[in-house]
């Protein structure tokens, strides 16, 4: 036996490293591979509307008309004008869903009686689409603003609670336990172990309402504002500029995305559950 | 050398009662300060309660207990706990867990070089010096628990209570922490109450020996551990 085996270093093989090699490049490649295939369903679908003439009005959704009014959104400073108040609402709606969210969720997943109190009334309220609330948060917030950051919180307060809630119940008693007889009390006992511990859970709630908030964010956008993401889809809905319109689509897919993959990797960073 | 002449615990007609079947006491007992004692006795008959009791995390049904002449009314670091699971955070680096006590006491924030340097010093007593900024899953099981006797006798306790500390440990790892626990111990002069179904712990490391049995849970015997500790301690068992 040689050493490198002895030592579990054991040399590879030429033919096992290069199907390595391969393996390696293949998934870098994939998610190449995915765009492109989504590229050319997208260019197909742009030559069936250019050769029909009962769709000559909608070329603009093709890609290359698109790409050129994207770049037109970038460079013309448009896509961060539009861009920079439905952030603003979406930031204020998931702020307040996870003040609102986060206790409730510690509530809920320590306290059984709690559970058994809400579990029901809670499901009910989840199913309800947030439109659903449009005409009530219309009448009931004096800015059309105060009404969409509303329908937003509301859309995004369950998946904090329900992922809080069950980071709440995997803690270990034992850390607890430990933590009260070395002299662990009401908020440091929070701060030091509670906090800590449901951290990961709450930041997949955080990740999954922020998609639910950037979804409802469009619709909700289509209230009386003059700004944002939805008033710019709606605007160029009416003013008959497709291109433009199929480039606000393809941004607000592209920040949604960055958005999410920047929680994702806040996430990986500050989780502690893969080496648990 | 320590004191141990002045009372250091002190059960007092202690009562516990588990459900309408099952209950401790009442139980009296007195162990002075350095003491090291053992807590024996079947499953379920009430010794990690007992520890729960004098740790304060549980409240008797009647009964007082005293640590230092002063009536436990809650958990507090001057006693503090180590389990049968070393239970430590696994988000934190070892000298974070072995810190946590000092956190929760101030220390770490009202003096942070005293509170490091304790830390240092409790992680190489427990031969752990260079895994300080390691994390929990990167350290065995022994390690992991000599980590939790540290962070338990880091706030420098009076009492060091250890429920079943070396019972998920092979051998060679729970005579070494044994050891670690009674050097470590008898260097801060912490008294110690252990809750064990192993008569070998209790005579490596304890002086005297309490035996709980029946129902409701009494003090059926208690007896000083020498060399003849072993064939007493059997007896007593298996007349309790």
């Amino acid at each position: 036996m040689t050493d490198a085996i002895a030592h579990g270093n054991a040399p590879i093989a030429p033919a096992a490293q290069d199907a390595r090699s391969a393996l390696a490049i293949m998934r870098w490649l994939a998610p190449l591979a995915g765009l492109v295939a989504i590229g050319l369903v997208w260019q197909i679908g742009g030559l069936v509307l250019a050769h029909d003439p009962r769709f000559a009005a909608f070329t603009g959704f093709a890609p290359a008309p698109t790409l050129a009014a994207f770049m037109r959104l970038l460079g013309s400073g448009e896509a961060w004008r539009a861009a920079a108040p439905s952030l603003a609402r979406v930031l204020g709606g998931l702020g307040i869903a996870f003040l609102i969210g986060a206790p409730l969720g510690v509530l809920f997943g320590s306290v059984k009686l709690i559970e058994r109190a809400l579990q029901l009334p809670f499901q009910i309220l989840r199913m309800v689409s947030p439109l659903s609330w449009m005409p009530i948060a219309v009448l009931a917030f004096p800015t059309w603003d105060g009404a969409i950051v509303f329908l937003i919180a509301a859309a995004a307060v369950w998946p904090i609670v329900f992922a809080t809630a069950a980071g709440v119940k995997r803690i270990d008693p034992a850390w607890l336990l430990v933590g009260r007889t070395l002299g662990g009390r009401g908020l440091a006992l929070v701060h030091r172990v509670v906090a800590p511990a449901i951290l990961p859970d709450l930041l997949v709630g955080l990740r999954l309402a922020l998609g639910v908030a950037w979804i409802v964010l469009v619709p909700s956008e289509f209230l009386g504002v003059t700004s944002g993401l939805g008033y710019a889809i709606n605007d160029a809905r009416d003013t008959l500029s497709y291109d433009r319109l199929a480039a606000l689509v393809l941004l607000i897919g592209l920040i949604g995305a960055a958005l999410d993959a920047l929680l994702g990797l806040i996430a990986r960073r500050v989780s502690w559950t893969h080496a648990h | 050398m320590q004191r141990m002449s002045e009372v250091e615990i002190d059960i007092r007609q202690l009562s516990y009662r588990f459900d309408a079947n099952r209950a401790l006491g009442p139980v009296n007992v007195q162990i002075r300060r350095g003491e090291r004692v053992a807590a024996l006795g079947a499953s379920g008959v009430g010794k990690s309660t007992l520890l729960a009791l004098v740790a304060g995390l549980k409240s008797p049904t009647s009964g007082e207990i005293f640590i230092g002449g002063a009536p436990v009314r809650g958990p507090s670091a001057r006693a503090t706990l180590m389990l049968q699971r070393p239970a430590l955070l696994p988000w934190a680096s070892v000298s974070e867990n072995v810190a946590l006590g000092l956190r929760f006491n101030g220390l770490a924030r009202s003096e942070p070089q005293r509170a490091q340097a304790r830390v240092a010093d409790l992680l190489a007593a427990v031969g752990l010096a260079d895994r300080a900024d390691a994390l929990p899953h990167e350290l065995s099981g022994g390690q992991q628990q000599r980590v939790a006797l540290a962070r338990a006798l880091a706030p420098q306790p009076e009492v060091l209570l250890l429920d079943e500390p070396f019972s998920a440990l092979d051998i060679p790892t729970r005579e070494a922490l044994r050891a670690d626990v009674s050097r470590i111990a008898q260097k801060q002069g912490a008294t110690l109450v252990l809750v064990t179904h192993d008569i070998a712990d209790a005579v490596a490391l304890c002086d005297r020996a309490i035996v709980l049995g029946g129902n409701p849970g009494r003090v059926t015997a208690d007896m000083g551990v020498g060399d003849e500790g072993v064939e007493y301690l059997t007896e007593a068992l298996r007349a309790a």
